[in-house]
Order: structure tokens, then C-alpha cells, then sequence
């Protein structure tokens, strides 16, 4: 009975991205296909660029807006749409005792300052002073606390008071992973009664695309879905911002909450990624759920990029078991790192909600029809570079 | 045989080996040394060109030269260094086979200026760089080795990767908290059963220039150039901001239970964790100094102590006017009329703010302070505030009896995390 009590639901999603705004037009883009991108605005890079947000929807105050760079809007944006879901927005007592755990990069870069320095340094008498004093002069004051990674949880504490505990894990998607793993664990063993999990990541950001460029990981010229990129693979960077309320089911029969999905387990790993690490890890982390998992009603929403060589692993895994039915939302979303696996959580708990899984994306070996009721979900978060993690959700 | 678990039923968390590094040296003794002779590590900027800085000091780590320099390298090399010291003393697992996860706090990592200009210059424009230049520049392939040096995670991994941890190695900011947050991590895992051994480290070696204009351009940082080593003013009435630092400091945690059953050294208990954020200001506090108060409170609670048993404050103690200001207040409200006489004093008077790592660094000091039951100074403490009527222990470190201390981090963003430590196992 104490195990059942502490057990953790799903009561609050809250999503945004190139598809829209809420559950309901994440839901709706994702059952008619088609998966695109913007393959104008950054050519020849293709990236998913976030939907039109009406900021004072959930972050009232424009000086609060003015505080914040894109990746924090987002987030913070996400994260208010999770405690309206859960009906929690206002309800300062909960909120006073709510734990938080943002996963988040940071960064962004004032473009025109940058560009202008590079430009007229070299012509300075003294490039090392020249440096100095710009910078003095051209960075705003605000800009480095919107560079913080820890500023998206301290905005959300601004904005919508959450302040019980605020913790923000960095570490591309394995923060993302870890972040919920964390949340979990806390909630099973009693050290924690109500969770707001979840992070932001903005594409719109050269600054990025230079990052990944280094690696060779962009998507470029051509769009195509996640499974159909290899060879050469890559992936097209994605705005999200994902966030969850994940409680104890004491806590949330308490308060009477709805329940979206029961949070089952989360497993995470670090491989060193040698030839055919991806795969191994994945089948232990599955063999690690086997006892769980009921065949035939089970799906997987899977984290994969199009970075090569693990989508292909994870590919070959997939292959293992062709009675289950596997959507890559990557190629819908694009890749946002930090938040990605949070994104595919709420997008299962969406699933198990609405008891079916979306069709296939693309028309590949990997993405077959499901039919029949959905009962759990798995989902995958393979890193670009490191991490490897699964969850396993189950039907209200 | 006493209980290996506290008064909540909990594993009872102890520390079995620490390791540290700042601008004071290499290695706990060395810093003990130093930091009870009440010596500073802060000096004028050497790493890089300083004129048209209104800050041009800081407590850097040069003597672990890092070439070419960057954040997340010099972090990695003072993260291996305070790591390597810790694991030895607390003699845990193999070599490379470290038995539990990482816990790491690191400052964010982005590529720097060094690597924009050699972009930049790779590119081959003249006039106006662009953005777009520096992508070309970067697709050409030559800088591959950036893409992992620039990940928040390669720090960690790397780490994860020398000493064996086992797991996600897990990285995390809370800003000037961090460090405080990597070890309530590890006591929190250990607390619920995952594992018997976590390895906790705060690491910093952020001091670039433009980090630090960040910092001077929000008036954060102190501009008593001319005595670097009395520009770290805690408490003072004439302090007039932090000095920005180096630094790294790591902790070997271990439940209670294993660390008996091997035979270890316990070198001090983890008794209890708090926190509580603010959701006042960016970078102020709440001026009821609620979050502060209830932040301190929740870490005693958490300890099973009362304010009566804390004999020792390692605070927060940066030489900003608000945090002092505010950090006395929040302990005045917790310790009533006791907060007079309970010894308060600040390590940054010395070392200066190691920012990600300073809950770490703290830390270490904490329990070496309990352990050699000698208390380190507040230094530079020549004018003092009489809106803060606290016990400094000004400027001579001072014998003392200290059973349990609490340490405060406060940090941008409403980040507060506090700890209660013990010297011995309940």
C-alpha cells in the first residue's frame, strides 16, 4: 500500500514547439503527418522553428518578458501551460512545496556584438584591450543572466512562484533524462510529493548551429524524416519547451488531480559509445523493463536525432523486435537536446490518454501501424554524442 | 553498536575523502594551512590583458596551467586534481572504479573568444565576420574537437570516465549554489538506498574575460585593485563586492553502513540538507529574507537538530553589500539573540567566490574545521558594520569546540542551498 502511495502520475503536461501550443495541436499535427521544417530561414540548415507564442498568456508582466532570451521565454512559457494542466497556476500553498528540476544548456549570444568585435579587432592597435572594452561596452547587463542555465528555473520561480526547490541539470540530453529520472525517484521514496520537471531549447540560434557544426551534426539542403538520413545522418535543431507535473499518487488524490499517465520507470546510461554501444544499452535498459512491459500494447516514442551512427543502432535494436510499433517524433520536432526526452514523455502520456498511437510518420521499415488499444509506452532518448536513457509510462 | 541510520530511519551519510584545490594551493593541507594563517589568494589578473576592466583582480589557479586555456578545461583539470586527492584518502573501490555516481557543479560552458577568433580568422573574411563566416569556418571540419570540448556534458564525462563513477554522470548548476546542490545530490541518493558511494564535486575555472564583465557589469565584483589580497571585504562595512575565484573541491560520501563495514576513516557526518528558492528577484533577495530563513531552517530540520546545537556558520559571506546584508538577517531571524555569539566566518575573505565550486570548497573547509576543532578568520575585517552585529572571528583563526555547522549558498536565481555537517556518526 505505502509502494502504490508512492507511486508517480502525470498530472500536468505542458508543451510548445514548431507544431504549436498544447497538448490538443500537438495531438492533432502529429495524426495527420507529414512531418516538414523550415528549410529557409538558416539554408542550408534546416531547422524547426517554434510556433507564434502570445507571451502575456503566461508571463504577464512585460518586464518579466524583457528579462528573459528566446530559450527562456519558451521554457517558462511551457512550464505555465504544465500548472494550468495540472490546476495548479495560483494555488500558492502546492506551489510553496513544489520541487523543481530544469534541464537546460543556456547560451545565447548577442549576434550583432559579436560580429561587430570579430570585425574590427584585428585592425585594433591592441586586440586584447580592444576585446575589453567593447565587451564593457556592447554586452548588456541583462543578457548574462539570460545566459545562466539556472535562469529558466529562476524565471519560472518569478513568474509562477515555485519555489520549494529549484535545481537545474545541464548535459544535452542526458540532462533531460536524469532530470525526470531524479523527479522519480525522489517521488518513490518519499522525498519529494510534487515535481515540476522539464526544460526549453531555442533553434533560432547560429551561435548552435556553429556548435553541432564542429561535429558535422546539422541536417542540411534536404529535409527527410529522422529514420531515412544515414549515411550521413544529422539532425535539424528543434525549438521545445517541455514541461511536466509529476506527483505522488497520495498527493494527487488529495487534491483530486486527473491523472494523464503513471510514470513507471526511467533508466539512464553513459556508454563510451564505442562501435555498438548504443545498442547494448538499450537492450539492457529493456531487459531491465521485460518483467513490465505487456506485449502487444506496448509502443515506442523514440528519441532518436538522425545523428549517425546512433539512430542507425538504435535502428538495429528496433529491428529486434518488429512486433512493436516505433514513432521517431524527432522528425516532426527536430532536435532540442536538453528537453527532448521530457517532450517525448508528455507526447506517450498524451498517447496512453487518448488510448492509440499516432500513425507512422514516414514510410520506412521502422514506423509500422498500430492497431489496437495502447496500454504502455516506452521512450527512448538516445544522445547525439552521450546518454542513453528510457522511460516506461502505463494508461491511467 | 550504534544505528547506521539517523533519526528519520535514514542511511546515515558520512564523508570518507575530500580533496581541494583554490588560489591558497593544491591539496587540504595546503589550504588548511594557509587558511587558518589567515593568508589571501587573491592577486592581480595575470591569464589575460586587464586594461579597460574596472576589475582587473582575482583569486585564478595559475599554477595549474591549462594550454590553450578555457572554461570547462581548466574546470576539468581542477575537478581531476581535488578528485584524485579525495578518492585516495578515502581509499573506495579500485583505481578507475569508483563505486557509485557523479555529482558534478560546473559553471556553463560556451565556446570563448579564443575560439571565435581563430574562426574567424580561419574564415578568410575581411571586413565584416558574420556569423555565417564562422559557420563555414566551422564546417570545414578542422575544429572537430570543439564539438565535445563545448558541451555541458564533456566536463563530467571525461570525469566519469577517469575515476570510473558509475552511471549518467549527472552536471548542474543552481549558479553560486551548485557546489552545496552536488552534495545534497549525492546525500539524497544515498539517503534513498541507490547506491552506498557518491562522488560530489564542484569545480570552477571560469575567469575570462568576458565572464568577468559579465559580473563587473552587473557591480557585483570589488575594484580594490591597488591590495588585491584586502579587496575580499565579507561583513565589513566598506565591502564593496566579491572578487570572482578558482577553485575545485571534492567529496567522497559513503553511507555510514559501507563506510564501517571497509574500515574507512570517517571524516565528519553530512547531517542535513535545505533549500528553498526565491522567487523575488534575478539577482536579489526577498527583503523579508524569507527564503534565506526558510532555507537555513529546512537543512537543521533536515539534520534533526535545533538552531541551539549549530556552533560554527560557514556563510555565504560574499562581500556584496546585499548578500551580507541579507545573510545576516536571514541568521539573526533563525538564531534569535545566540546569533551574536555563534562564530560566523567567511572563507572568500581569503579564496575568494569559486562560484560553482564554492559549496564544495565550503564544505571541505567545514569539516576540516570540525575536524581540527579550529576555526579559519574573516579577514580584511578592519571597519565593521554595525548593522551587522554577528561574531566574524576577525581577521585570526580561533580554537574553538564545534560539533555541527551550517553552510550557506545562495546564488543567482533564487538558488538557496544550506547543509548541517557533524563530526561524528549519531
Amino acid at each position: 500500500m505505502a509502494e502504490a502511495a508512492r507511486e508517480a502520475w502525470i498530472t500536468g503536461i505542458g508543451i510548445v514547439s514548431c507544431l504549436g501550443e498544447g497538448v490538443q495541436a500537438h495531438w492533432q499535427a502529429l495524426c495527420a503527418g507529414h512531418p516538414q521544417a523550415d528549410t529557409t530561414t538558416f539554408a542550408p540548415y534546416i531547422v524547426h522553428r517554434i510556433t507564434a507564442l502570445d507571451l502575456d498568456k503566461q508571463i504577464p508582466k512585460k518586464g518579466d518578458q524583457r528579462q528573459m532570451e528566446p530559450w527562456q521565454r519558451i521554457g517558462t512559457y511551457a512550464a505555465g501551460l504544465a500548472l494550468d494542466s495540472a490546476g495548479l497556476k495560483g494555488n500558492a500553498e502546492v506551489l510553496a512545496r513544489t520541487d523543481m528540476i530544469v534541464a537546460a544548456g543556456g547560451g545565447e549570444r548577442d549576434y550583432a556584438a559579436d560580429s561587430a568585435i570579430l570585425s574590427s579587432r584585428s585592425k585594433a592597435d591592441n586586440p586584447e584591450t580592444f576585446l575589453n572594452e567593447r565587451l564593457m561596452s556592447d554586452l548588456r547587463p541583462t543578457l548574462f543572466l539570460a545566459q545562466l542555465a539556472n535562469l529558466l528555473a529562476g524565471n519560472i520561480s518569478i513568474v509562477h512562484g515555485v519555489t520549494g526547490s529549484s535545481r537545474t541539470f545541464m548535459g544535452e540530453e542526458s540532462a533531460g533524462v536524469d532530470a525526470v529520472r531524479t523527479a522519480l525517484a525522489r517521488i518513490n521514496a518519499g522525498q519529494s510529493d510534487i515535481v515540476l520537471v522539464g526544460g526549453a531549447y531555442n533553434s533560432e540560434r547560429p551561435d548552435m548551429l556553429m556548435q553541432y557544426e564542429f561535429g558535422g551534426f546539422n541536417l542540411k539542403e534536404k529535409y527527410a524524416p529522422v529514420w531515412q538520413r544515414a549515411p550521413k545522418g544529422g539532425f535539424a535543431l528543434g525549438s521545445l519547451g517541455a514541461f511536466l507535473v509529476i506527483e505522488s499518487r497520495a498527493q494527487a488524490e488529495a487534491r483530486s488531480a486527473g491523472r494523464l499517465a503513471r510514470l513507471s520507470a526511467v533508466l539512464s546510461e553513459r556508454s563510451r559509445r564505442r562501435p555498438g554501444d548504443v545498442e547494448t544499452a538499450l537492450a539492457r535498459m529493456w531487459d531491465r523493463l521485460a518483467d513490465k512491459i505487456e506485449s502487444g500494447r506496448v509502443a515506442v516514442i523514440s528519441g532518436a536525432t538522425g545523428a549517425e551512427p546512433a539512430t542507425s543502432e538504435e535502428r538495429a535494436f528496433f529491428a529486434r523486435h518488429k512486433d512493436i510499433a516505433v514513432r521517431a517524433t524527432g522528425s516532426y520536432l527536430g532536435h532540442g537536446f536538453e528537453p527532448q526526452f521530457v517532450m517525448n514523455i508528455a507526447l506517450a502520456a498524451l498517447a496512453l490518454s487518448h488510448g492509440s498511437l499516432f500513425p507512422p510518420g514516414e514510410e520506412s521499415a521502422v514506423e509500422r501501424p498500430m492497431e489496437g488499444p495502447l496500454k504502455q509506452v516506452v521512450v527512448t532518448g538516445i544522445g547525439h554524442w552521450r546518454g542513453e536513457g528510457v522511460a516506461l509510462l502505463e494508461a491511467p | 553498536m550504534s544505528s547506521t541510520t539517523d533519526r528519520a530511519g535514514r542511511p546515515i551519510v558520512v564523508v570518507t575523502g575530500m580533496g581541494v584545490v583554490t588560489s591558497l594551493g593544491a591539496s587540504k593541507s595546503e589550504n588548511w594551512a594557509n587558511l587558518t594563517a589567515g593568508k589571501s589568494g587573491i592577486h592581480t589578473i595575470s591569464r589575460f590583458a586587464t586594461e579597460g576592466l574596472k576589475t582587473r583582480i582575482a583569486g585564478t589557479v595559475d599554477f595549474v596551467p591549462v594550454e590553450p586555456y578555457s572554461t570547462p578545461r581548466l574546470s576539468e583539470r581542477l575537478a581531476d586534481m581535488a578528485a584524485e586527492e579525495a578518492i585516495a584518502e578515502s581509499g573506495i573501490g579500485r583505481r578507475g572504479d569508483f563505486p557509485g555516481p557523479l555529482f558534478l557543479a560546473v559553471p556553463p560552458v560556451e565556446v570563448e573568444w579564443p575560439q571565435r577568433i581563430e574562426l574567424a580568422q580561419a574564415s578568410g573574411a575581411n571586413d565584416a565576420v558574420s556569423y555565417d563566416d564562422l559557420l563555414r569556418a566551422a564546417a570545414s571540419g578542422r575544429f572537430n574537437p570543439y564539438h565535445a570540448r563545448f558541451m555541458f556534458a564533456s566536463v563530467a564525462d571525461h570525469l566519469a570516465e577517469t575515476f570510473g563513477t558509475k552511471g549518467s554522470p549527472i552536471s548542474l548548476s543552481t549558479a553560486c549554489a551548485s557546489g552545496a546542490t552536488a552534495i545534497q545530490l549525492g546525500v539524497e541518493a544515498i539517503r534513498r538506498g541507490e547506491t552506498e558511494a557518491a562522488l560530489c564535486i564542484g569545480s570552477d575555472g571560469s575567469i575570462n574575460p568576458e565572464s568577468l564583465i559579465r559580473f563587473s557589469l552587473l557591480s557585483a565584483l570589488s575594484t580594490a585593485n591597488d591590495r588585491p589580497e584586502e579587496a575580499a571585504k565579507p561583513f565589513s562595512k566598506n565591502r564593496d563586492g566579491f572578487v570572482m575565484a578558482e577553485g575545485a573541491a571534492a567529496l567522497v560520501l559513503e553511507s555510514l553502513e559501507s563506510a564501517k563495514a571497509r574500515g574507512a576513516n570517517i571524516l565528519g557526518v553530512l547531517e542535513g540538507c535545505g533549500e528553498m528558492a526565491d522567487a523575488f528577484h534575478r539577482t536579489r533577495s526577498s527583503p523579508d529574507g524569507k527564503p534565506i530563513i526558510g532555507c537555513i531552517c529546512n537543512a537543521i530540520a533536515d539534520a534533526g537538530l535545533t538552531p541551539e546545537d549549530i556552533d560554527y556558520i560557514n556563510p555565504h559571506g560574499t562581500g556584496t553589500p546585499e548578500n551580507d546584508k541579507m545573510e545576516a538577517l536571514g541568521v539573526t531571524a533563525v538564531f534569535g539573540e545566540r546569533a551574536r555569539s555563534i562564530p560566523i566566518s567567511s572563507n572568500k575573505s581569503m579564496i575568494g567566490h569559486t562560484l560553482s565550486a564554492a559549496g564544495a570548497v565550503e564544505a571541505v573547509f567545514s569539516l576540516l574545521t570540525l575536524q581540527h576543532q579550529r576555526i579559519p578568520p574573516t579577514i580584511n575585517y578592519q571597519v565593521p558594520d554595525p548593522s551587522i552585529p554577528l561574531d566574524v572571528v576577525p581577521n585570526a583563526a580561533r580554537d574553538a569546540e564545534v560539533r555541527h555547522i551550517l553552510s550557506n549558498s545562495f546564488g543567482f536565481g533564487g538558488q538557496n542551498a544550506s547543509l548541517v555537517m557533524g563530526r561524528e556518526p549519531a
